[in-house]
């Protein structure tokens, strides 16, 4: 064994790549409570307040610090920079200064330049220059391929938030494998994956070849960079501090060169365990060393900035990253993996004070220990910052050793990957269904011209029928939109330092996503369970409807309406899976619009649910606003019946309640004990 | 048998113990000057639904109710309490927990018609949560416009039953937060031996919205809500009461 791994049980993971083979043999499920967490050091606090400073600066000027206008964002591009090189345990920032918003203009130059014009900076002119006439971007790819058909789909928005002139993101690299064993060691795999494609080269071969020597490239410039901050990752790490740094540099080397629609961290804490533990037992660090080496990681992933414009912003409601960490769930041998570091993880939000970013999310289970649920529940009452995910779900169909893109997306880490698809509006697509595929709000021909409802009552089954042939059409279009969008992005804006931490073959999911499910689940109960009269204007498009009435509405636990919920999911999904998908993806559907729902509802006309023009989506797969009237677990439950496998890619509900109503206050309620005389 | 039901609330966290499914009765003989639930007063409105009707909602969803169980407030369940007798003995049949959010007002000890039905209601009640709007007979009559003699005798009636008893009390500034009054309340309350709980609640301006949508006019237009600080006081206050009375009762 190699004496940076002595102390570690052996197995497979020593002769081949498989950190999970490690991580299983190696850690130690922690099953106490929150007594042993150590609070912030001076170091912490002092180099927070620096960070907070860089926050205010940020407010006051408006948006950003500092953006880079010349330096095109690379692995190596830019030298080290430090918020306080003494106190810093974790070291490492996307550019030369703390806050400084790099260029990436690969996605897109125009993007790139609009970023910085929008927060009154301006792209050197011989960058922009050279990205529109002699290197070609992702988004000028999309754009010569697109077909027409595409183009009035994009401004109609029936088809929306398309990553054409944007990174993709939600791709996570194995970042812990620079940690556990160094880059010259996956180097070497990488050559040995390169020297066994095939001899006869067809495209895939070519292309895989090609990739395999970007990636071994990428892995050369971590070195490079990581040096330049005086750490060598050559070899694996010995230590906790160096099994951190380590797989930060591989993370950071990720959002040097993409500025993703989201960039995932993927699923650490047990694998840091392993060496806090190993450290402890050794005496080598106390526990508020490990506390203070975590602290000084998140704070690094809270300090994450990339150059975008405001509409950007406003599609996804601010300036995420989603550095999405995953944490806890359960093992598929049936021990839970909770260890302490998964309590150091989410103490930070208690050292360092709440934050949105990383998006720490935990892995839920009943089968999780009774200390780390009840600290779970006490820092989310605290800081509101926690996410929690069905790992119930989700393990089934990736095993125990799978993170979280973005805000649901599951994948296996560093065996799968996604290509990440926005969404289809359906509650735009019903109404198109209703008027032949005449766009509501721009009256223009967008969808097929097929035959548009007739009559003054809405008839279900007509209805149904029409929508179901018009979700093909949207699925059609859809699918091969993003089909030329990947391929473009692979060959313009490829991902090789996230793909250097994968393996050779991965599994790539194919993602579509739906948005206005609620709407569309709540017309056709509308359109079957009351009267609905559609109103139209002078040129014969229906713009409007009148409901007489009530119906059953989705968030209330009645079969009548969740069920219409499901088909619409399971339709759309069969849907899509009757079509090619570049490099063979495997589809998927997510119905998780966390935030553009006010975007895409101000694109959509009047709706037969009584939503009017304009009026905000419901979140993901929520309810209606104030439509589920029969309390939480009636509406979740209407929420938990659509079917995951039609929509593995994730299905949210934004849930928000007054403390009040989860219960009594302490102090307000007297329980048997106090008012017992003899207490 | 139907009974007629206001709504029906999947996620009671606040009505009982653990996490409940809540029944609320249409119709109520009280007329609380603060009541947040005038449209739960009109003992002809609501919806007809049957036990099995209920008890399947909540079966749909039994994994968040464990620790839980059905409550049932209204308006005043008892007002209906055939059907009230008819849903808690097929929901013990099934082993669930059954709680009584009431006012009381329908007890009559001299009625024996009435209480062989409280008597068999009683067998398939596992809490009553009873709320004593004023320990005064003259004040009690202002704010819920009936007397409590009735429901003083309940609370008595479920004592000897042995059934276990939360009091519930809503504390209005100017109307029920006086000390000497509460203070005779614990006392009064700190004599009945199935005493578990006291849950007091602070008076809050929710319903008001309700009065406007039915168009009738708001008793406390202007009370402004209770202050929590204050209520933990208050609540004290109660609890010295209570106290009070065991003491001596326990030196007895």
């Amino acid at each position: 064994m190699r004496s940076e791994w002595n102390g570690f049980v052996g197995g497979k993971w020593e002769s081949e790549i498989n950190v999970r083979d490690f991580i299983q043999k190696n850690y130690t499920p922690y099953d106490g409570d929150d007594s042993f967490l150590a609070g912030p050091t001076q170091n912490t606090k002092d180099l927070w307040d620096i960070v907070l400073g860089y926050q205010k600066k940020e407010r006051e000027n408006g948006g950003v610090v500092d953006m880079d206008t010349k330096v095109v964002s690379t692995i190596t591009s830019h030298g080290p920079a430090y918020l306080d090189k003494s106190k810093e345990t974790i070291v490492g920032f996307q550019t030369d200064a703390p806050f400084k918003r790099a260029l990436q203009p690969y996605g897109g130059i125009r993007m790139a330049e609009k970023a910085c014009s929008d927060n009154g900076y301006e792209v050197d002119p011989e960058i922009s220059e050279f990205f529109s006439t002699h290197r070609k971007t992702h988004n000028a790819g999309c754009f010569d391929a697109y077909n027409q058909e595409m183009r009035a789909c994009r401004s109609a928005h029936i088809i929306t938030g398309l990553p054409d002139a944007y990174g993709r993101g939600r791709i996570i690299g194995d970042y812990r494998r620079v940690a556990l064993y160094g880059i010259d060691r996956l180097i070497e795999d990488k050559q040995a994956q390169k020297d066994s494609t095939g001899r006869v080269m067809t495209d895939d071969v070519i292309r895989l070849r090609e990739e395999l020597s970007e990636q071994m490239t990428a892995l050369k410039m971590m070195k490079e960079m990581a040096l330049s901050y005086g750490c060598d990752i050559s070899k694996p790490a010995t230590n906790v501090q160096e099994a951190i740094q380590a797989t930060y540099f591989g993370y950071l080397s990720a959002i040097k060169e993409q500025n993703g629609a989201a960039m995932s961290l993927g699923r650490t804490s047990t694998f840091i365990d392993c060496y806090a533990e190993r450290d402890l037992k050794n005496g080598t660090f106390t526990e508020e060393q490990i506390q203070e080496f975590i602290d000084h990681f998140v704070m690094k992933l809270r300090c994450v900035k990339f150059a975008r414009t405001p509409e950007y912003n406003q599609i996804f409601a601010g300036d995420p990253v989603w550095v999405t960490e995953s944490i806890g769930g359960v093992g598929v041998d049936g021990r839970h993996m909770v260890t302490k570091s998964s309590f150091r993880y989410l103490h930070t939000l208690n050292n360092l004070g709440a934050a949105p970013e990383p998006n720490l999310t935990v892995l839920w289970s009943p089968r999780l220990p009774e200390g780390f649920k009840k600290f779970c529940a006490k820092t989310s009452i605290n800081t509101s910052s926690i996410q929690y995910e069905n790992d119930e779900l989700m393990r089934p169909v990736h095993g125990d050793d799978y993170g979280i893109a973005c805000c649901v997306s599951s994948m296996v880490i560093g065996k799968e990957m996604q290509f990440f698809g926005a969404r289809a509006n359906v509650a735009k697509c019903l109404l198109y269904a209703l008027n032949g595929g005449v766009d509501e709000v721009t009256k223009k021909q967008v969808g097929p011209k097929y035959r548009p409802v007739e009559g003054d009552v809405l008839d279900y089954d007509d209805v149904m029928s029409k929508f179901i042939d018009m979700l093909e059409w949207q699925a059609d279009v859809y699918v091969n939109t993003l089909n030329i969008i990947h391929y473009m992005h692979d060959k313009y804006c490829y991902e090789r330092a996230e793909m250097a931490l994968h393996d050779r073959d991965v599994k790539r999911y194919f993602a579509t996503g739906v948005a206005g499910l609620s709407i569309v689940a709540d017309s056709l109960s509308a359109i079957k369970y009351a009267k609905v009269e559609p109103i139209r204007d002078e040129d014969g498009i229906i713009v409007d409807f009148k409901t007489t009435g009530d119906f059953p509405k989705y968030g209330n636990d009645d079969d009548r309406v969740d069920s219409i919920a499901t088909e619409i999911v399971s339709k759309f999904m069969t849907a899509v899976r009757r079509h090619h998908t570049y490099r063979n993806g495997i589809p998927t559907t997510s119905i998780l619009t966390i935030t553009s729902n006010v975007t895409y509802g101000k694109a959509t006309g009047n709706t037969p649910d009584g939503r009017k023009k304009g009026q905000p989506f419901a979140p993901g797969a929520n309810p209606m606003h104030g439509r589920d009237t029969h309390g939480a677990v009636a509406s979740l439950s209407s929420v938990a019946k659509l079917p995951f496998k039609d929509a593995q890619d994730g299905i949210s509900n934004t849930f928000t309640i007054i403390p009040g109503a989860l219960g009594k206050e302490d102090q307000v309620f007297a329980g048997d004990i106090e008012i017992d005389l003899n207490k | 048998m139907k009974g007629r039901i206001h709504s029906l609330e999947s996620f009671g966290t606040v009505d009982g113990p653990g996490t409940r499914f809540v029944v609320f009765f249409q119709g109520c003989p009280m007329r609380c000057l603060y009541c947040h639930n005038p449209d739960t007063w009109d003992p002809k409105g609501g919806t007809e639904m049957s036990a099995e009707y209920i008890l399947e909602q909540y079966e749909r969803n039994i994994a968040f109710y464990s620790g839980g169980g059905i409550t049932t407030t209204g308006g005043e369940p008892l007002l209906q309490i055939d059907f009230l007798i008819e849903l808690y003995e097929k929901a013990k049949e099934k082993g669930i927990h059954t709680c009584l959010d009431t006012s009381g007002i329908v007890f009559n000890k001299n009625n024996p018609e009435l209480m062989a039905k409280f008597d068999r209601l009683m067998k398939v009640t596992d809490l009553i949560m009873l709320d004593i709007k004023h320990i005064d007979p003259e004040l009690h009559k202002k704010i819920a416009s009936q007397p409590n003699e009735g429901i003083l005798a309940f609370a008595e009636y479920t004592a000897e039953k042995n059934v276990d008893l939360w009091i519930r009390h809503v504390i209005v500034p100017g109307l029920t937060d006086d000390d000497e009054y509460l203070y005779k309340l614990g006392y009064y309350i700190g004599g009945l031996s199935n005493l578990k709980a006291l849950d007091a609640l602070p008076y809050h301006t929710m319903g008001e919205v309700k009065y406007a949508k039915l168009g009738k006019e708001y008793p406390l237009k202007g009370t402004p809500p209770m202050d929590k600080d204050i209520l933990i006081e208050k609540k004290q206050v109660i609890i010295d009461g209570i106290k009070k009375r065991r003491a001596e009762l326990s030196a007895k």
